[in-house]
């Protein structure tokens, strides 16, 4: 078992409609450091597939997706560049 | 009025020039009964006859083995519930794939309901089915059914048909083939039992349906008798359209090897450009095991509905699997499934007769139309 890391920036995407939650996580990537986590927290179910499909073409890495208690997913993406 | 050009063949496919002749002459004398025994219903049974005699050399079947329907989806809906009911003794497990039209897996929904079992192969990246995932499902014992696609109806992908039949026949399993994207424009994989198509995406008209069960496959169906088609499918027969629809498959296969290289070329330039032109797209599907005139690709950071408004203001028909368009809350099952984008999603699917400069104007406006979307969702 691995320990979740801790994420360095949570961004509130809950309630939001795709691609806004993209649109929030693309813009503020970068406000953490190289290989720090950015936690998306979103409900809109097509961030469950969109956020790992955006690690994918933009070369970050999805680092696990967590259910929420309240509904939706805590979508863990690791900066890599 | 502006031109449109109209690029949704895998939604509906216009009316083929020889089916409308076809159905106007049909309307006129295949009204009567064919069940009948005089004049006007003898000619309308002949009519039916004909009609369905074309349609079984097109899709490779013996004309007592293809039943007409009202839909493409009744046909599906049938056929899955037909077989499974026709083989319960030997089972109840229903194999299917995770990117089939909804009306194979809302089938699945119902014999689940009814206290059946159902398993969902995945698929890859392209959409295309896990085969060794399918042969080990269908080897599962009690199977009595399983479902593949000819090609997939929101990516183009085709999935190896002829492959997982060879591992139902292994297992005595009868496969049902949705030919629904392909029928008329590439010849029909081998090794099927049961196989379903849909007439207007064929260019013939609405309302009929193909539903053809191999002699000696298991069928029962699970809705009140009725004599017509074999007892297969109840309800008086449309005649007229199912003479246009077998007018229009007859013309359509006819001039498929010419007409659909020629979409397939138009489909390639599109997949090459697009990704040159549009920053941040993803053009998805199989690259090259694809049905001929179909396209996708999703745009990041675009919202699909606006984009579909937006190229519908320009001038284009297109569709879209993202979530919005279709006042569905979940994202289109495929896209889904195959893990890919679900959002600013465009499939692009050429009629026959799409031209290379309606496909250059629609590549020539798309840059721009997706930059204007992303600038007023402060995406710089």
């Amino acid at each position: 078992m691995t320990e979740v890391t801790q994420p360095a920036l949570t961004i509130d995407a809950l309630g939001k409609k795709c691609p806004i939650p993209i649109i929030m996580l693309a813009a503020q990537i970068n406000h953490v450091p190289l290989n720090a986590v950015v936690a998306v927290l979103a409900d809109d179910p097509a961030a469950y597939t969109d956020v790992p499909a955006w690690c994918r073409l933009k070369s970050h890495r999805h680092v696990g997706s967590y259910e929420l208690p309240e509904g939706g997913w805590a979508i863990h993406v690791r900066r890599n560049y | 009025m502006s031109l449109v050009a109209y690029f949704d063949a895998a939604s509906s496919e216009p009316l083929h020039p020889q089916a409308r002749e076809a159905l106007l002459a049909a309307i006129d004398v295949g009204w009567a009964d064919p069940a009948r025994l005089y004049g006007q219903a003898r000619r309308a049974r002949l009519l039916l006859e004909q009609a369905r005699t074309e349609v079984a050399e097109a899709l490779g079947a013996r004309p007592d083995e293809v039943s007409f329907t009202s839909s493409g989806t009744q046909a599906v809906h049938l056929g899955v519930l037909g077989t499974l009911h026709g083989r319960r003794r030997v089972g109840r497990h229903l194999v299917t794939t995770a990117v089939e039209h909804s009306s194979v897996l809302h089938a699945g929904g119902v014999h689940e309901r009814d206290g059946g079992t159902v398993e969902t192969v995945g698929v890859d990246l392209t959409g295309r089915v896990d085969l060794d995932r399918f042969a080990e499902a269908v080897a599962r014992p009690g199977t009595a059914l399983a479902c593949l696609q000819t090609a997939n109806h929101e990516v183009g992908t085709l999935q190896p048909v002829a492959e997982a039949a060879a591992a139902c026949r292994a297992n005595g399993v009868p496969l049902l083939v949705d030919a629904a994207q392909t029928a008329g424009r590439m010849p029909v994989p081998s090794g099927w039992s049961v196989l379903a198509a849909s007439a207007h995406k064929w260019g013939g008209p609405a309302g009929v349906g193909v539903l053809v069960v191999r002699k000696g496959t298991r069928f029962r169906s699970f809705l009140p008798e009725d004599e017509r088609e074999r007892r297969r499918v109840p309800g008086f027969e449309n005649v007229p359209g199912i003479v246009a629809a077998a007018a229009a498959l007859r013309a359509m296969a006819a001039e498929a090897s010419q007409e659909q290289a020629r979409l397939a070329e138009l489909v390639g330039k599109i997949r090459e450009t697009v990704p040159k032109i549009v920053p941040d797209v993803e053009v998805i599907g199989d690259p090259d095991e694809r049905a001929p005139h179909i396209v996708t690709f999703s745009c990041l950071y675009v919202e699909g509905e606006a984009l579909l408004t937006e190229l519908d203001k320009a001038g284009f028909a297109v569709s879209s699997g993202s979530s919005c368009t279709a006042s569905t809350l979940r994202p289109s099952h495929v896209l889904e499934a195959m893990g890919v984008l679900t959002h600013g999603n465009v499939r692009v699917s050429l009629p026959r007769g799409a031209s290379a400069v309606e496909v250059d104007r629609f590549l020539a406006a798309l840059p721009e139309v997706v930059r204007r979307i992303r600038q007023d969702a402060g995406v710089a």
